[in-house]
Formats: C-alpha cells, sequence, structure tokens
C-alpha cells in the first residue's frame, strides 16, 4: 500500500472515521465534536490538494479492490473526478463552519454531525469512484445518509419531506441498479472509460442501449430533480439550512448531475450516445425542466421554496450543457457543476442566517432587511446577480459558453431557452434584492435575536461572504492561471475525438 | 497443528458436540449458561476446523463406524453443507450471546438444552448424506423448535406453538411418504447412489412431488406460509431470531441438495412453479409486512417475503443464481437474527412492540436502533450489504438468462421492504420526549444484535470468502460460472 493507492480510500476515510467517532460522543462533547469535524474537513482539503500536486507532477491515484469475481470497487482520480471532489471537499468545510453556529445549543446534535460526515464520505466516494457499480454504492449510500438530516427536526412536516424524498431517491436507486447489472451483462465491464465502453457492442444492441440509456437517466434524474422527479426538492426544504447546502450545492443534486456526465461521457461516450439520438431528447429534458423550474419560483412567497425551484432549474443548465454534444457546451456544463454550487450554497446559507437571526422566513417579511443585516444581504445579492448571469460573475460564464455551445451544436433554440430562463431568473431574483434594500423595514423582526454589534454570529456570517467573494473570484479571474476554465477544458478535451 | 487439524473427525464432532452439551445443560442446571456458551463457541471452532480440512482436502465423506454406504451410513460435507454450517455457527453464537442475558433462570433452564439439540440437529441435517438420516434430523429439529416456542408466556403462544407442531409433523410425514417411494423404487437412501439410480418414472414424480410439499410446508413458502408469522412473533425473542435465521433454512437446504443432487431431470415447469410461489411470496410478504402495527409481525412477514427470493433462483437454475440464492440465505440470517433481536430489545425495555409508539423507547436505545437499520440495510438490499451482493447475483443471472421478469421481482422486493423498514426507522426522528421509564438492559444483547447486523452489513464488502467456501466441491455443478 503505498500513497499512489491510499490516497483516495484516505481522502474518503478523512470525513468517514470523524464521522464514526461522532456517531459514538455524548451530546455535550461540542469542543470535542466541532474539533472532529473541522480536523475531518481540513484534512480532507490537504488530502485533496495532496492529490493535485501529484496529478501535476504526472502520478497516477487509484485503489482498487476486489468486490466480486470480475467486478472491483475502484476509487480513481480523473480530471472530472477532481473537479466534483475538490468542489465538495471546499464546501463541505464551509458548511461545517456554518452548521456548527447554526445548530449551536439544539437537540441530537451528534447524530446530526454523524450522518453529516457520512453523507460527504459517499459525495467523495460518488466523486471519486472509476466504475458503475463503485458510484452505485457510495449514490446509494448517499440517500440513506441524507434521510435522517432532512428529518433531523422531526416534525411532522419534515418527516412527511422524508418520506417522499426516501419514495423518490431508493425508487431512482432501483432502476440505477437494474440497468447496471443489464449494462454488466452486455458489455461485461462496468469501468469509466474516457469516450465510453458501449460504442463496440453489436448494432443489434443499440435498441436495448438506448432503454438502458432511458432507465440510468431516470434514475440519475430524481437526484439532478429533472422533470418530472423533481418532486422531493422543494419539500426536501423543510430541513435545516446546513442541510439544504448540502441537499441543493454540495451533495445530492450535485451527484445526480454528475452521475448523467459519468454516463453520457464516461459509459457511452458523447459521440456514441449522439449516433444513437439519445442526446437531443435529454437537452429537451433539461430545456423544459429549466423553464418549468424557473416559472414555479416565480410564485413562491417562501424564500427557501423560491430557491429550491431555482435549483430545479439551475442543476439542468448542467444537464443541457451535457446533452448539447457540442465540446463548447460541455465547457459550460461542466464549469456550472461548480458555479451552481458555489452560488446556491450562498444564497440558501443567506436564508439560514435571515431565519435564524430574524426568524424571516418569508419574502414578504424581507422588507428593508438589506439595513438589518448588510453583509448577510450583500452576500445574498452576489449569489442573486450570479444566478441571473450577470457579468463579470461566476454564472455569466456558464451560461456564455452554453449559448457558445449551442451555436456550436447547430440547436439555436437553445439561446431562446437561456434568454428566457434568466429573464425568469432576473424575475424572481430582483424582486427579493428590491423588497431588502429598498423598502422600509418594519418596528419589529418575526423572531429577533441579538447579536450585540454584529448582525449575526460569525461562524453563521463567514460563510455566505466566503463563498460569495468565490462567486466573484470565479468570474474575475476566469483567466489567470490554474483556473477551473482550463480545467473544464482538459476533462472536455479528452471526451470528444480530436 | 496440521495433523491435529487434519486427523479429527470434525464432521463427527459437530453433531456429538451440541448433543452433549445439551444433555449437560439437562443434567447441571445450575450452569446450564456458560456450558450452553461455550458448547456455541466450541462448535464455531469446529466449524473453523471442518473449513479447514474441506479447504485442504476437498469435500470429505464420513462412513459411521466404518461401515459405508449402501450397508451404512455416510456423512457428507461439501461447500454447500461448509456455508449452511458456518451461518448455523456464527447465528448460534450470538444468539447465545443474547440469551445468557435475555431469561430468567427458571426459563433458562428450558432453554439451554433445548437449543443446543436443535443446534446438534441442525449440524447433522447439513452433514446427512442419507435421505432417512434427514428425516431423522427435521423431526428432532421441529419437536425441539416447536418446544422452544411454547416457552413464551400465554394462551396466544401455546396456540401457536401447537399449530406449528401440527404443520411440522405433517411436513415431515409428506418428506417421508416421498422417502419411501424413493426407497421402493431404487433400494437405496444414500443421495449419491440414489443420484445415479434415480431416472424419471411415475413413483419418482411422486416422491418429487411429496417431499417438496412436505419441506415448502415447513420452509412456509407462500401459500403455505400462514403458521409461520405467528409462530415467529409469538416466541420468545432468541427463538424467533433461531427461527427465521436458522430453522426455515433447513428444509430450504434438503429441498437444494435434492434438486441438485436427486431431481435434476424434473422438468423445467416445476421450476417455473418454484419461482412463482416465490415471487408471489415475496409480493405477498411484503405487502403484509407494510401493512403490521406490532414489530416482530412486521418482522416475521419480512422472513415471508425474504424467503421467497431463495426460490427465484430455481428457475434460473445456473450456478450464479444458487450463488445469489446462498448469498442472500447467508446475509438473511445475519441480518434477521439481528432484526428479532432488535425488536427484543425494544420489547423488553418498552414493554411492548406496537410500531406507532415507538418514537419515545427508540431514543433509548441507540445501539439497538443501529443494529435493526444496519440489519435493514441488508433486507432491503442496499450497498453495501450482503442483501445487495445477493440481489446482483441474481439480478445478473436473470438477466443472462433472459428471464428479466424474476428481476422485476427482485426489485420490487426491494422497494417493499424499503417501505417497511423505513416505516419503522421513521419513528425514530420524532420530537417525541424519550421515555423516563426505569430499566436498562444487559449490554451483551444490544452488542450482539449490532455485531450480527455489521456482519450482514461487511457481508456487502468482504464476498471472496463466502464465495469461496460455495465452491469447495462444486456443489452447483460444473456448468455455467459466474
Amino acid at each position: 500500500m503505498n500513497w499512489n493507492t491510499a490516497l483516495p480510500l484516505l481522502i474518503v476515510a478523512s470525513s468517514l472515521l470523524p464521522g464514526l467517532m461522532i456517531f459514538c460522543l455524548p451530546e455535550n462533547r461540542v469542543v470535542t465534536r466541532t474539533t472532529l469535524n473541522l480536523a475531518g474537513a481540513l484534512l480532507k482539503i490537504v488530502l485533496v490538494g495532496g492529490m493535485f500536486w501529484g496529478i501535476l507532477h504526472g502520478y497516477h491515484f487509484e485503489t482498487r479492490l476486489v468486490l466480486l469475481p470480475g467486478l472491483d470497487l475502484v476509487l480513481r482520480s480523473g480530471p472530472l473526478s477532481m473537479l466534483f471532489v475538490t468542489l465538495s471537499a471546499g464546501l463541505w468545510l464551509i458548511t461545517t463552519v456554518y452548521a456548527v453556529g447554526y445548530l449551536e445549543g439544539s437537540p441530537y446534535r451528534s447524530r446530526f454531525f454523524g450522518f453529516f460526515s457520512l453523507c460527504v464520505t459517499a459525495t467523495t466516494g460518488v466523486a471519486l469512484a472509476g466504475n458503475l457499480i463503485t458510484f452505485l454504492l457510495f449514490y446509494e449510500l448517499l440517500t440513506l445518509c441524507t434521510y435522517p438530516l432532512i428529518v433531523h427536526r422531526g416534525t411532522e412536516e419534515a418527516r412527511k419531506a422524508g418520506k417522499s424524498y426516501l419514495a423518490y431517491t431508493i425508487a431512482g436507486g432501483a432502476l440505477l441498479l437494474l440497468s447496471t447489472v443489464w449494462l454488466y451483462t452486455l458489455a461485461g465491464t462496468l469501468e469509466f472509460t474516457e469516450r465510453g465502453f458501449l460504442s463496440g457492442l453489436d448494432a443489434s444492441l443499440h435498441p436495448t442501449l438506448m432503454i438502458i440509456f432511458a432507465m440510468l437517466i431516470a434514475g440519475l434524474g430524481v437526484k439532478a430533480a429533472l422533470i418530472p422527479l423533481h418532486g422531493w426538492l422543494p419539500q426536501a426544504m423543510v430541513a435545516p439550512a446546513p442541510v439544504s447546502a448540502l441537499l441543493h450545492a454540495v451533495a445530492v443534486v450535485k451527484a445526480g448531475a454528475f452521475g448523467i456526465v459519468r454516463v453520457v461521457y464516461y459509459v457511452y461516450g458523447i459521440e456514441f450516445s449522439n449516433s444513437l439520438g439519445l442526446t437531443l431528447p435529454l437537452a429537451m429534458l433539461a430545456a423544459a425542466t429549466i423553464i418549468y423550474g424557473s416559472l414555479r419560483a416565480l410564485f413562491q412567497d417562501e424564500l427557501k421554496r423560491r430557491l429550491a425551484f431555482s435549483t430545479v432549474s439551475q442543476v439542468s443548465y448542467i444537464v443541457l450543457g451535457i446533452a448539447l454534444a457540442s465540446p463548447i457546451a460541455t465547457l459550460g456544463g461542466l464549469i456550472h457543476l461548480v458555479h451552481q454550487g458555489v452560488q446556491k450554497i450562498t444564497l440558501f446559507l443567506c436564508a439560514g442566517n435571515l431565519a435564524e437571526t430574524l426568524g424571516i422566513h418569508k419574502i414578504s417579511e424581507m422588507n428593508g432587511v438589506g439595513r438589518r443585516m448588510p453583509w448577510t444581504m450583500a452576500a445574498f445579492t452576489i449569489g442573486a446577480f450570479g444566478m441571473i448571469g450577470a457579468p463579470p460573475l461566476a454564472g455569466f460564464f456558464s451560461k456564455w459558453y452554453l449559448g457558445l455551445g449551442a451555436l456550436d451544436a447547430g440547436q439555436g433554440w437553445v439561446i431562446y431557452i437561456l434568454a428566457a430562463s434568466s429573464v425568469l431568473n432576473a424575475a424572481y431574483f430582483l424582486p427579493i434584492l428590491y423588497t431588502a434594500w429598498f423598502k422600509t423595514p418594519p418596528d419589529s423582526w418575526p423572531a429577533e435575536r441579538s447579536f450585540g454589534r454584529k448582525e449575526t454570529a460569525w461562524t453563521l456570517l463567514v460563510p455566505p461572504l466566503v463563498t460569495a467573494l468565490l462567486t466573484l473570484a470565479l468570474g474575475l479571474l476566469a483567466s489567470a492561471p490554474f483556473n477551473l476554465l482550463e480545467w473544464a477544458r482538459l476533462i472536455v478535451s479528452r471526451g470528444f475525438a480530436q | 497443528m496440521e495433523l491435529i487439524l487434519g486427523d479429527v473427525p470434525w464432521i463427527v464432532v459437530l453433531i456429538i458436540l451440541p448433543l452433549t452439551g445439551g444433555m449437560a445443560c439437562f443434567l447441571f442446571p445450575a450452569i446450564s449458561k456458560s456450558l450452553g456458551l461455550l458448547t456455541s463457541l466450541a462448535v464455531v471452532a469446529c466449524v473453523w476446523g471442518l473449513g479447514w480440512q474441506l479447504e485442504e482436502e476437498g469435500a470429505q465423506r464420513y462412513a459411521i463406524g466404518g461401515w459405508g454406504a449402501p450397508l451404512g451410513i455416510d456423512l457428507y460435507a461439501d461447500g454447500l453443507s461448509l456455508l449452511m454450517l458456518v451461518v448455523a455457527a456464527l447465528v448460534g453464537l450470538g444468539i447465545s450471546v443474547y440469551s445468557c442475558g435475555y431469561f430468567s433462570p427458571d426459563k433458562a433452564n428450558h432453554f439451554w438444552p433445548l437449543w443446543l439439540f436443535l443446534c446438534g440437529a441442525l449440524n447433522a441435517l447439513f452433514l446427512s448424506s442419507d435421505i432417512f438420516n434427514l428425516y431423522v434430523t427435521l423431526e428432532l429439529l421441529g419437536l425441539t423448535a416447536v418446544a422452544l416456542v411454547a416457552l413464551a408466556d400465554g394462551a396466544e403462544a401455546l396456540t401457536s406453538a401447537m399449530r406449528y407442531l401440527l404443520i411440522s409433523l405433517l411436513g415431515s410425514l409428506f418428506y417421508l411418504l416421498g422417502v419411501a417411494f424413493l426407497y421402493h423404487s431404487f433400494g437405496s437412501l444414500d443421495i449419491a447412489i440414489l443420484a445415479q439410480r434415480a431416472e424419471p418414472s411415475p413413483a419418482v414424480w411422486a416422491a418429487v412431488g411429496l417431499i417438496s410439499t412436505g419441506l415448502l410446508l415447513k420452509t412456509a413458502l407462500f401459500p403455505m406460509h400462514f403458521w409461520l408469522p405467528a409462530a415467529h412473533a409469538c416466541a420468545p425473542t432468541p427463538v424467533s431470531a433461531l427461527l427465521s435465521a436458522l430453522v426455515v433454512k433447513a428444509s430450504f437446504y434438503i429441498l437444494l441438495r435434492m434438486w441438485l443432487e436427486i431431481f435434476p431431470m424434473v422438468g423445467t415447469s416445476f421450476a417455473q412453479l418454484l419461482g412463482l410461489l416465490g415471487a408471489a411470496a415475496v409480493l405477498w410478504g411484503g405487502i403484509q409486512a407494510l401493512r403490521q402495527t406490532r414489530l416482530k409481525l412486521l418482522i416475521a412477514y419480512s422472513t415471508v417475503s425474504q424467503l421467497g427470493y431463495l426460490f427465484l433462483a430455481f428457475p434460473l437454475g445456473t450456478s450464479l443464481a444458487w450463488k445469489g440464492a446462498l448469498y442472500m440465505l447467508l446475509s438473511h440470517a445475519m441480518a434477521k437474527a439481528a432484526m428479532f433481536m432488535a425488536a427484543g430489545n425494544i420489547l423488553v425495555l418498552g414493554g411492548h412492540d406496537r410500531i406507532a409508539e415507538l418514537s419515545s423507547i427508540t431514543q433509548r436505545l441507540p445501539l439497538t436502533l443501529t443494529a435493526f437499520t444496519l440489519a435493514g440495510i441488508s433486507i432491503m438490499g442496499l450497498p453495501p450489504s450482503g442483501g445487495f451482493i445477493a440481489k446482483w447475483l441474481l439480478l445478473q443471472a436473470s438477466i443472462e438468462s433472459g428471464q428479466w421478469w424474476w428481476g422485476i421481482i427482485l426489485i420490487l422486493g426491494g422497494l417493499l421492504a424499503a417501505a417497511y423498514v423505513f416505516k419503522v426507522i421513521g419513528h425514530v426522528f420524532t420530537q417525541d420526549e424519550p421515555t423516563r421509564q426505569a430499566g436498562t438492559l444487559p449490554t451483551t444483547m444490544e452488542w450482539s444484535a449490532l455485531v450480527l447486523a455489521l456482519v450482514a452489513v461487511l457481508l456487502g464488502l468482504f464476498t471472496s470468502w463466502p464465495l469461496a467456501i460455495m465452491e469447495i466441491g462444486s456443489p452447483f455443478g460444473t456448468g455455467h460460472s459466474g
């Protein structure tokens, strides 16, 4: 066991072990628990950094354990894996800091942070998975560990949301399992391969492969919240704010979108999926989801619910970019995987701050809240403008490359979708900003907690500010050395024939 | 070391040891607890010895008293027997540890001798290579099991024990009649000899029908499952675990043995029928489990459902399918024993097992609840768990053989299982205050459940060892391999 084979496993273990230890801690050991949490999160970032260093120096990292004869559990450091694992490791640290502050003094924190760590373990596993069965294993693990977080508050509403989440995701997982086994019996391998491993199969199998593709997308589409499989996501917003951040930005919907990238690029191969005629329907489904999610978001008064429908819409940008089968559009989709995460986490953390500090849950209660909590609302504003796609913020680049890619792929209609969606994004975000900054604040807030001269606790304030700055940086420094764009370009160049 | 391990006739020791232990418990009730535990540990060690022997020398045949078949009686051990022995020994050890804390001294005096006799009967059953001998062990198994069910207090327990006794006797009777037909036709009772001589004839068809009916009745395959939920739910907890994890599988083992050795000439239509009944069991058991309001009954119906999976391998018939079914048997045994123990803990501490009122008790028992959840993961067949591996193998076998509809049943069964498992787990996450009711549980009762559940989950990651055991002596022939 040397570094090359141990590192991927260590990255997974760096949140698994703290998680298991936290489960065993008594409720009142706050300091130990926080130390374990932060140590795990930091260690993971260090290890991921080490892996980056290794990759840049030409090393290759792979952990391989035998699961069944001919079928291995593989964790590997591909370029796409690195993109997702960096995103989740970074955002996890931020969310952990936030969660420590957010849940201060509430019951069952050992249980919460235990599952929280397991969630990130599963996400890391999803990111590093080197074949479809390893992916499936961690994907299902993710379902299991997020359920306790969604129902954490134990209210009737939370339990209902949890039930709906399980009903959707377990059914999706079952579809995924069935299609994975089916693929395995046809292809004899499940290893993720650049440009796919199915194009060599006999032409008589093509109709079967098309059915399997539909099943895989349906299975993954549940987590990626593609319509009509998105029903669980708006319900799940009853969960505590850090969990929403985890669901919407770091782990769950991302795992679904990431899985679709894996299937299209590393199982079928983009050219092969395109030649089977599978990508256009997928692109149309994504486009429909984008418009539908935005339209529904318009009519929500509850802030987190509006954000949830916005996620339904925004995650489909990733799917759209992938399905357009053009290198530039793919680039747009991949960078949006990161951009959407950073922007949406900012928005959810700010929403959590409003709820925790002032008891505000609805947009109609936000009159003039910018004056009471200027830093929080500033972060929120950056996130919202990023989502709308205003230059020079991160979201602008996503839309820019998606649009270019659509023209490149000869799918001009996508431009209209993007334009319509941007208008809708503006239509549901700008009124929030107007309410918060320009309306007169009420005499008293619904349930205000005082933090002295600060607007709220620093653990709650710093995380959204950091992610808001990231949103700015990702846009402004889009062409700095070692940037996201270059990395995504590397992934794309390997996915297409030269 | 090698000399000692290689020379000891572990096959015989495995049968004599628990029977002697049972006798000793009966004679010295004061120390029955330690004797029982010691015997269970020794059985595990002996199974390990036998496993070592099999791995070195391949399948073993032992002629009792030096008189081999066709004159005398043979004992036979291959990978299939070894796997069953391993399951019985490990679950048995867990149950012994659990029982130390569970029974009052008065009940314990009855429990230990009976349990060790049952353990001896199980071991003998897995090692017999003679269909009459199998009958004897089956009868001993049935009688001890009925006596164990009757250990519970109350009229309901007695009624279900009585019903169990009648069903058990009826099943054995069918089996014995079938054996008589075979003996009459071919003049032998030894499985290996019958395998060579057997050929299709009306008498054989009658024998197949009778033996299968008897064994299916005892295995509680749908629609002959009606006796199981009451018997398994009313019994004392360690006995429920024992019945669901081990006893029903003994008759399945005999059926599998005969199917592989004596009945290969039976047409596919019978295999399809078994598959169909299995599928019905999976769905019916799952739906019934979902409808239950009491935890132990829910778990018992889950057994009905999970037993159905085992029969899906018959229409598939490939080596891969048998391995999947056996993997299911293995992980179900661990998970179901753990689940019953967890339910028992809740019942002991909370005084009831009404699912709707579980929330206040479960908060007090985090370890028990973890055990229940981990076991539930395996029962649902979600990764990583033994149940997932089993499902994967069966799914692969069903798609490879082109009979994909059995795969759909597997998936539907998994969804139903998820529904009934989460119906219970959902009660953990409420705002109810933990009960202030006094009382604690012996740690052994919580930990034995947890360890068995952990084994069920770890079976999903460490698969090479159980799969290697199944290969010894190639009990599934050398045909299609996984």
